[in-house]
């Protein structure tokens, strides 16, 4: 049975119709445009379509778009700041080469994202950890973890 | 001669002119633009492996509110083509039509509907009638030419379109052989013959974005595709082809694209979404599901044979290869992609005697196509594997045995001749090689003297291997790449090429060739690709061209420009041409004189000798000078239980000059762990009825993060003499070696020989067994 619920995407309220089976990656690319979420396998192995809800990285293609009514939802597109730049994340992925086709890189994002928020200084092995429900099949992955590395020192930094 | 090598903007690592947009999630991929009153397209697969399509009802489907169209072999042109995705006239068969009366694998193209939502076109699939009589199918690639077996392609207008052979009559969907020498004096010169059987396993290229496309009517009558592909100019032209129109009225554009890795070479969506948008005309969008994307394209699966002999002293006396290659249900790529195992592999060592055969042959099971390494890198297991044997069977360290017998500088080999792409080949001598190098510095990376032969005690052995690898920069004589250039009011330029990114970053390395010649940052260079109203032609990503082939295209029209600004340069100082260079978004001409880019372009747009400083330039290639790497595997056998884990893999690879130094270490360390993912897990399981069992990434594993070993990247740089700043190409080379060097690595570690791919845990613990049994 579908009902309307109320949740906030990047800071902003936001309302959808949605229940039943509707997902919520359909919410979030066709109900509110946000198209950086990114589909590539429907069924939870790739981690393209990885937004964080309330904290913590999910992917968007299994997870019931009923379920964020009154959550708190950030896409990749939250993290982008005033005038379009990037945040620390991002630019680090189009530092270290980390971007190659660009299409797992929004889930990658939004992983490494959810980890530095928990844990800012994490360890090879937790970096690995993080991003293992992520496939990426362009860039065997070493400069996706040396961009982590450094979106984590930055963050340390600042 | 010693090249120019103080580059301003080549050979350094800029950042992907791309990748800013790309890390904001912005709307760039070809899902993310679809228009208001899109409808969704689905395609109705074959159950059967092989079936003769009796009779479709499609009647309920169509009466359907919100069902658009509906096409099948009943309604559409029977128009005998290939998917294939090459140059014209294309080297494989015609032996495909959009919609067939038969189906030849499960997963086959029965018919497809466009509807108003994917649920929608779902159900519309469902309400589809389709009675089938049902054929005996062929599974075995090795009895496909045996007297009685199902002839897959019996249609009498199935057709090759040049001079090869071809005969659907045997399931012979193509043939290669050639020789040079006597093999008899080869195998009686030598001391040592090892003959042995090979065998690699269907794979996909898993891009994370699966084929996708849409297509779109225009008010003037043309249509528009937006499509994921590698091949925008041959998309247009194939698919004005099937739908019988002038390729004017098709505008084929390539948004950014999420990966390909050859898979996106083939024109196998296009065609749907094209004719169910002019039956609806409504924009139709078409996006493979990942389990139709593993019946999409697959690696060819491969028989090799392999005899080859040498002296006692490691000198070389003959080789022969025997290419069984299994292309599937439809015969796209199989001639060339088999080609390729003799052409970039046989010329890598100095043999005396070489002879080769290659056959595709059809079966009921999905279908090859293009896929990185493009057969180089099913022949590179057979024969890094046997050069191993050999070293170790005289007792000659494997990387000694390589670097006595590797070709030179200033050598060819008789193969580069033979063997092209459907026809003869291309005579060339190597210009340039940094093979010695790459072995030397690998070696000393991976710890080669210290570590090797020293398997250590206890249940989980270690071992390290190695191999050498080259492959080739364009299709010499065939391929062409074209750009274009035009310079703007701020000294900026608009650089327009053919050439397809499709993740790797060519956009990015053609500005960068582009920006050296006119002596201008990255910022001064605005690059549009691929796209068949705006930019010139090229034949698209493939066969390791865009860097070598359209970077000189690019290179070309850059020179020409650079002429055209110092000629108006040269009136504004009162100088000659010839005393102008341009530097630092300016031309200077000695002494303290000089004018900026930007000054000449005010000049030349509006107050002067007014025109427009433009260039377009095309390229083709007399050579495909090869690239070269050594790989080093260094691995963990776990005696008990048969799991081989990679601790260590270094690529030492000679791609010329690096362009981009940052993105060619990327094409290595994604080429690299696709091929460890390809040597150790991937794999199709078939039911007894041709059915893939394991068509999802829960159940067809690809490496993630926690699979990753230490992946060590050296480049070594040379110089050819033939590319863009000394360029060769490095996207395909190193997708190679990972099955030969672990094979090699874990003989090193436990003594057996894998030659059967890939190698998991239950393949190893046979080999173990085999041994403990001897």
């Amino acid at each position: 049975m579908k009902r309307e619920i109320s949740f906030r995407v990047n800071g902003a309220e936001a309302t959808a119709v949605a229940g039943g089976g509707d997902r919520l990656i359909d919410v979030l690319r066709e109900g509110l445009g946000l198209t950086g979420t990114k589909e590539g396998c429907g069924e939870g192995e790739c981690g393209a379509c990885t937004v964080i809800v309330d904290g913590r990285a999910v992917n968007a293609c299994l997870y019931p778009a009923a379920e964020i009514d009154g959550r708190e939802v950030t896409t990749v597109e939250g993290l982008t700041g005033p005038d379009s730049t990037l945040g620390p994340i991002q630019r680090a992925f189009v530092e270290c080469g980390a971007v190659q086709c660009g299409f797992c890189t929004p889930g990658m994002i939004m992983s490494t994202k959810a980890l530095l928020d928990g844990n800012p200084d994490p360890s090879d092995e937790e970096v690995r950890d993080a991003l293992l429900g992520n496939l990426c099949r362009c860039t065997g992955y070493v400069q996706i973890v040396e961009a982590v590395r450094r979106a984590a020192v930055a963050g340390r930094d600042r | 001669m010693s090249p120019k090598r103080d580059f301003k903007v080549v050979g350094h690592s800029v950042p992907k002119v791309d990748g800013m947009a790309l890390a904001r999630g912005g709307a760039l991929f070809c899902a993310d633009l679809l228009p208001d009153g899109c409808l969704y397209a689905r395609v109705l697969r074959s159950p059967h492996a092989h079936a003769r399509i009796k009779s479709i009802d499609a009647s309920e489907a169509e009466k359907m509110p919100g069902v658009h169209a509906v096409i099948h072999h009943g309604n559409l042109p029977r128009v005998m083509r290939t998917t294939a995705g090459q140059g014209a006239p294309e080297p494989s068969p015609y032996d495909f039509t959009t919609f067939d009366v038969k189906v030849r694998f499960v997963g086959d193209r029965v018919a497809a509907v466009a509807a108003e939502s994917p649920e929608l076109a779902e159900a519309a699939i469902a309400a589809i009638r389709v009675e089938y009589e049902q054929l005996e199918a062929l599974f075995d690639p090795r009895r496909a030419k045996q007297p009685g077996v199902p002839v897959i392609h019996d249609e009498p207008d199935c057709k090759v379109v040049i001079p090869i052979p071809y005969e659907p009559g045997r399931n012979l969907a193509s043939h290669v052989d050639m020789q040079v020498g006597d093999m008899e004096q080869a195998w009686g010169e030598a001391d040592v013959v090892v003959d042995r059987e090979y065998v690699t396993q269907y794979a996909q290229h898993t891009p994370i974005e699966p084929h996708v496309c849409l297509a779109e009517p225009l008010a003037d009558g043309r249509l528009r595709i937006t499509t994921s592909t590698q091949v925008t100019f041959h998309v247009r032209r194939i698919v004005a082809q099937a739908l019988e129109w002038p390729v004017s009225r098709l505008h084929v554009v390539k948004p950014r694209i999420g990966g390909g890795f050859g898979a996106k070479q083939e024109v196998l969506i296009e065609d749907v979404a094209a004719f169910l948008a002019l039956r609806s005309g409504r924009p139709v969008f078409f996006e493979l599901d990942r389990s139709e994307e593993f019946l999409s394209r697959t690696r060819h699966p491969m028989i090799i044979r392999l005899k080859t002999g040498m002296k006692s002293d490691g000198s070389l006396t003959g080789v022969d290869m025997d290419v069984l290659s299994n292309t599937g249900a439809y015969g796209t790529h199989g001639l060339t992609v088999s080609c390729n195992c003799g052409s970039k592999v046989l010329p890598l060592y100095r043999w005396p005697r070489i002879k080769f055969q290659a056959e595709s042959v059809y079966t009921n099971l999905p279908v090859g196509g293009a896929y990185r390494g493009y057969g180089a890198t099913q022949a590179y297991f057979a024969m890094e594997v046997q050069m191993d044997e050999m070293a170790c069977t005289i007792g000659m360290d494997p990387l000694d045995f390589r670097l006595k017998n590797h070709i030179r500088k200033g050598e060819t080999s008789p193969v580069f001749k033979a063997l092209g792409e459907g026809s003869e080949g291309v005579e060339q001598s190597i210009g340039s090689t940094g093979l010695a190098q790459c072995i030397k510095k690998g070696a000393r990376a991976i710890g080669w003297k210290r570590k090797r032969g020293k398997p250590g005690k206890g249940p989980i052995k270690r071992g390290l291997g190695m191999c050498t690898l080259m492959q080739g920069s364009s299709i010499p004589e065939v391929d062409m790449g074209a750009a274009s250039i035009k310079m703007n009011e701020d000294g900026s330029f608009n650089l327009l090429v053919g050439a397809t990114d499709l993740g790797t970053g060519s956009d990015t390395v053609l500005g960068q060739v582009a920006a050296e010649v006119l002596g201008v940052g990255m910022d001064k260079i605005v690059v549009r690709s691929s796209d068949t109203d705006v930019t010139p032609f090229d034949v698209g990503a493939y066969a390791s061209s865009t860097t070598y082939l359209s970077g000189e295209a690019v290179r070309k029209a850059a020179l020409d420009v650079a002429r055209q600004i110092k000629k108006v340069a040269a009136d504004m100082l009162g100088v000659s041409h010839r005393d102008c260079e341009l530097e630092g978004g300016a031309v200077v001409a000695g002494a303290g004189k000089s004018v900026s880019l930007a000054e000449i372009a005010m000049r030349s747009l509006y107050e002067k000798d007014q025109h427009q400083i433009a260039a377009h330039a095309s390229h083709i290639t007399h050579k495909s000078p090869p690239p070269f790497s050594a790989h080093f595997a260094e691995v963990e056998v776990d005696c008990e239980t048969g799991l081989v884990k990679v601790r260590k893999y270094v690529a030492a690879v000679d791609c010329g000059t690096a362009i981009n130094p940052r993105l060619a270490e990327g094409q290595t360390e994604g080429g690299v762990l696709n091929g460890i993912s390809y040597a150790l897990c991937e794999e199709y399981l078939f039911d007894e009825k041709g059915r893939m069992r394991n068509d999802s990434f829960r159940d067809y594993k690809i490496f993630s993060t926690r699979d990753l070993p230490e992946l060590v990247t050296i480049l070594v740089p040379t110089y050819e003499p033939t590319g863009p700043y000394g360029a060769k190409s490095v996207s395909e080379i190193c997708i190679n070696g990972p099955m030969p060097a672990i094979s090699n690595a874990i003989f090193d570690a436990v003594g057996v020989r894998l030659r059967t791919a890939p190698f998991t845990p239950e393949r190893v613990l046979a080999a173990l067994d085999a041994k403990g049994a001897e």
